[in-house]
C-alpha cells in the first residue's frame, strides 16, 4: 500500500439530470488534514459518501485506504470513521449505549475498556448515562466524533462536523483532530468556517462538483491573484456602502474596526480608493482566505 | 391587519396538491386499495357456504344410500365423496378436508324397508358453527326428498318417517360460537400487534437520519432485519401467554393439543408477521406509508382468514388468496390444536405455508434493503 490514503480519479455522480460531482480526482496522503470547502450543493457531501461506499459513483475509480471504492465498500467501512452532517446516533440511547453499540458493531475486542477509555478521553464521563437526544449541540458533536474514532479508523471523513457548535467546542474539536493527525490519522473534513480551513494542511475547494483550487492556505491565497486594501478611520461603514458597487470592487465589508475591499484589478481598486478621498487611512494588505473564497463564490455565480 | 387571502389559499392548495401527486405510492394506495377491498369483501364473504366437502361412509352398497347421497348433493350444501374407513373419516375431519361425514349404518336398506326408522349419523365439524349451520338445516328438506322418492309402499305410511338424521357436532358439541371466536381472536390480536411494530422499524431509521450512520457501519442487511424481528418475537410470546390464560380462565377454552407444539407454531406465525412488517418498512419511504401498508394487510387477514366468515363459504379464488396469508394458516392451526386436539400430522400442511411465506418475505426484504443511500 502506498502512502495515499485517498486516491480517486474522475469520480462522477448524478442525481437524475443533476451532475453533482464531475471528474473529481483527489489524493490525500497519510496524516494529512484535508479541508473540503465549497458552497452549499457543491458536491462535498456526495464526494464523502462515495469515498466511504455509501453512494456508488456513476464513473471513475480509485482506492480508499488501499481498497477499491467500487468493489470493497465493506472493507472500507471497517476502517473509516464517518461523521454525518446531521447527528445520526440514536437519540433514545445514552452516551454509553451509543458508543457501546458502535464498538459492538465493529466487533472490537475489549469493548468495555475501549468505550470507557473513549468516554474518559473525550470528557464525556459526566454525561455517560444521559440520553443522546438530550445533549446540547457541542456534546452531541463530541459524542459523534467519539463514535467515529472509537474503532481506530485510518481515515476520518467528517461532514461539516462543527456546524452549529460554539467557538470553544470547535477549538477543542480541532485540537483533538490535530492530536490524532500526529498519530497518523488522516482526516478529510468539510467546513464553511475559514478559521477551520486555515487549520488544515491542505484545502480543496469545490464548485459545482469540480475541484477549483487545492493546496495549502498560503498557496491558495497566493494563487488567487486577489488584491485587498484595508482602511481605518471614521465613517468606514458609509464608505463600505459606497464602495460595494464601485467598479473593480468585488467585495467590501467591515471587519471589526477595519474596512476591507477586494478585487482582481489593482488599478481599478486603487481608483476606487482614491475616489474616497482623504477621510480614511488606506493600506494594501495580504488577502485572507475568506476574501479568496468569497471571490471564488462570486466568480462561480457569475458563470452560472 | 391580516385578512384572509384567496391568493395565499390557492398557493397553499397548489403546494399540497403537488406534494400529494408526487407521493405516488400513497396515492395509488388511497385509490386502489379501497376499491380492491370493496370487490374482495363484497364477493368473498358468504355466511351461507355451500358445496361443503363431506365424506360418505358406508359398509355395504345400498339403493337408499344412493338416494340419500343424491338428495344431499342436490341440496347444494354437500359435496359427497366416498370414503372407506372410520380412520379416513376422522383424519379428514381433523385436518379440515372434510366438514361432514355421513355414515350409513350396515343393513340400512333392510331396516328402512321394515320401517325400523334407522338413523343416518352425520358427524359435523362444529369448530365454526356458522359454517355448518345452514347445511344442517338443509337436512330436513333432504329427508322430505328421501321420503318422497321411496317406493309407493312406504308412501302409504307417511306418519312414520323412513329414516332420520342424527347430527353429531364434533369438537364443539354445544356449538358455542365463542369457542370458534376466541382461538381466532388469538391469531387476530397477534397479527395486529406484531405487524405494526416492525413496519416502522426501518422507515424510522431513515426518518431520524440514523440510517446513514447504520449504513456506514459494517452491518449486513440480514443482521439488521433479524435484529429488528427477534425482540418482538418475545413480546409476541408474552401476548400469546396472556391471551391463552385469559381464554382458558374466562371462556373455558379447551387446550386439547400439545402446548409446546402450539407455541412453536405460533412462534413461526409471529415471525412471519414481523418479517412482513420489516419488508413493508423497506418498501415504504416514510412511516405513514408503512402504516398504511400494514393496515391494508390487516383487512384481508380479518376477512379472508376464516376469522369473521367461514373460509369454505368463499369462492375458490378468494380461498386461494386467503391461503397465502399466514393468518389463515395460524387460524386453522390454533383452532385445530385447541378444539380438535390436533398434532403435528394434522397441522403440518398449515405450518409449511407459513414457513415458506416467512422465508420468501425475508429474502425479499434483504433484496430490497439498500446498503447505499441510492
Amino acid at each position: 500500500m502506498n502512502d495515499l490514503v485517498i486516491d480517486v480519479r474522475d469520480l462522477s455522480r448524478s442525481f437524475g439530470d443533476l451532475k453533482v460531482v464531475e471528474g473529481l480526482s483527489l489524493q490525500v496522503a497519510r496524516g494529512e488534514i484535508c479541508g473540503f470547502l465549497g458552497a452549499n450543493g457543491s458536491g462535498k457531501t456526495t464526494t464523502i459518501r462515495m469515498l466511504c461506499g455509501l453512494l456508488a459513483p456513476d464513473g471513475g475509480s480509485g482506492t480508499c485506504i488501499g481498497y477499491d471504492i467500487l468493489r470493497q465498500a465493506h472493507d472500507i467501512r471497517r476502517q473509516v470513521g464517518y461523521m454525518t452532517q446531521r447527528f445520526s446516533l440514536y437519540d433514545d440511547l445514552t452516551v454509553f449505549e451509543n458508543l457501546d453499540f458502535v464498538a459492538a458493531v465493529f466487533e472490537m475486542p475489549n469493548r468495555r475498556a475501549a468505550v470507557a477509555e473513549m468516554i474518559e478521553r473525550m470528557g464525556l464521563g459526566d454525561r455517560r448515562d444521559q440520553l443522546a437526544g438530550q445533549l446540547s449541540g457541542g456534546w452531541k458533536q463530541r459524542l459523534a466524533l467519539s463514535a467515529c474514532v472509537l474503532h481506530g479508523p485510518k481515515l476520518l471523513l467528517l461532514d461539516e462536523p462543527t456546524a452549529g457548535v460554539d467557538v470553544k467546542a470547535r477549538r477543542e474539536f480541532w485540537d483533538l483532530i490535530h492530536d490524532m493527525a500526529v498519530d497518523g490519522l488522516t482526516t478529510l473534513v468539510s467546513t464553511h468556517y475559514m478559521d477551520e480551513a486555515e487549520r488544515c494542511s491542505r484545502i480543496v475547494y469545490l464548485a459545482q462538483g469540480r475541484i477549483v483550487v487545492q493546496g495549502g492556505a498560503a498557496a491558495v491565497i497566493g494563487g488567487s491573484g486577489l488584491v485587498t486594501f484595508e482602511a481605518t478611520g471614521e465613517g468606514i461603514d458609509a464608505a463600505a456602502r459606497r464602495l460595494r458597487g464601485a467598479p473593480g470592487v468585488e467585495a467590501a465589508g467591515v471587519f471589526g474596526r477595519a474596512l476591507h475591499i477586494a478585487g482582481m484589478d489593482r488599478t481599478a481598486l486603487q481608483a476606487a480608493v482614491r475616489a474616497e478621498g482623504d477621510g480614511l487611512e488606506w493600506r494594501e494588505v495580504e488577502p485572507r482566505l475568506e476574501d479568496v473564497f468569497i471571490h471564488m463564490l462570486s466568480v462561480e455565480e457569475a458563470r452560472r | 391587519m391580516n385578512r384572509f387571502s384567496f391568493a395565499r389559499l390557492i398557493a397553499l392548495l397548489r403546494k399540497e396538491t403537488i406534494q400529494v401527486m408526487r407521493d405516488s405510492m400513497t396515492l395509488r394506495m388511497i385509490i386502489a386499495i379501497p376499491i380492491m377491498q370493496l370487490f374482495l369483501f363484497g364477493y368473498a364473504i358468504n355466511s351461507d357456504p355451500k358445496h361443503l366437502p363431506a365424506g360418505l361412509l358406508s359398509v355395504d352398497a345400498s339403493k337408499y344410500e344412493r338416494t340419500i347421497a343424491a338428495a344431499l348433493n342436490n341440496s347444494g350444501y354437500y359435496n359427497l365423496q366416498q370414503i372407506r374407513t372410520e380412520q379416513e373419516a376422522d383424519e379428514g375431519l381433523a385436518r379440515g378436508d372434510l366438514m361432514f361425514v355421513v355414515e350409513i349404518p350396515p343393513g340400512f336398506d333392510r331396516a328402512v324397508d321394515r320401517g325400523e326408522n334407522p338413523s343416518v349419523l352425520i358427524d359435523a365439524d362444529a369448530t365454526d358453527p356458522s359454517a355448518i349451520g345452514n347445511a344442517v338445516s338443509a337436512l330436513n328438506s333432504v329427508l322430505a326428498d328421501f321420503n318422497r322418492d321411496l317406493p309407493p309402499i312406504h308412501q302409504a305410511l307417511p306418519q312414520t318417517p323412513a329414516t332420520n338424521f342424527v347430527v353429531h357436532a364434533r369438537y364443539n358439541p354445544e356449538q358455542l360460537t365463542v369457542l370458534n371466536i376466541v382461538p381466532g381472536l388469538i391469531v387476530i390480536v397477534l397479527t395486529f400487534s406484531t405487524l405494526f411494530v416492525t413496519t416502522l422499524a426501518i422507515t424510522r431509521e431513515r426518518e431520524r437520519g440514523t440510517m446513514e450512520n447504520l449504513l456506514a457501519m459494517p452491518v449486513r442487511p440480514i443482521e439488521v432485519m433479524i435484529a429488528k424481528i427477534i425482540p418482538y418475537v418475545f413480546i409476541g410470546y408474552v401476548q400469546v401467554g396472556l391471551i391463552l390464560v385469559a381464554s382458558v380462565v374466562f371462556f373455558d377454552l379447551p387446550v386439547r393439543g400439545s402446548l409446546p407444539l402450539l407455541l412453536g407454531a405460533l412462534g413461526l406465525f409471529i415471525a412471519s408477521n414481523l418479517a412482513l412488517g420489516v419488508t413493508f418498512s423497506t418498501i415504504a419511504s416514510n412511516q405513514m406509508q408503512a402504516v398504511q401498508l400494514a393496515q391494508f394487510t390487516l383487512m384481508p387477514s380479518f376477512m379472508l382468514s376464516g376469522f369473521m366468515f367461514p373460509f369454505r363459504g368463499m369462492p375458490v379464488w378468494a380461498q386461494v388468496f386467503g391461503n397465502l396469508i399466514p393468518t389463515t394458516h395460524a387460524m386453522r392451526i390454533v383452532r385445530g390444536m385447541l378444539l380438535k386436539g390436533n398434532g403435528w400430522n394434522e397441522i403440518a400442511s398449515d405450518v409449511w405455508p407459513m414457513a415458506a411465506f416467512t422465508v420468501a418475505v425475508i429474502v425479499f426484504a434483504v433484496w430490497r434493503y439498500r446498503e447505499t443511500l441510492d
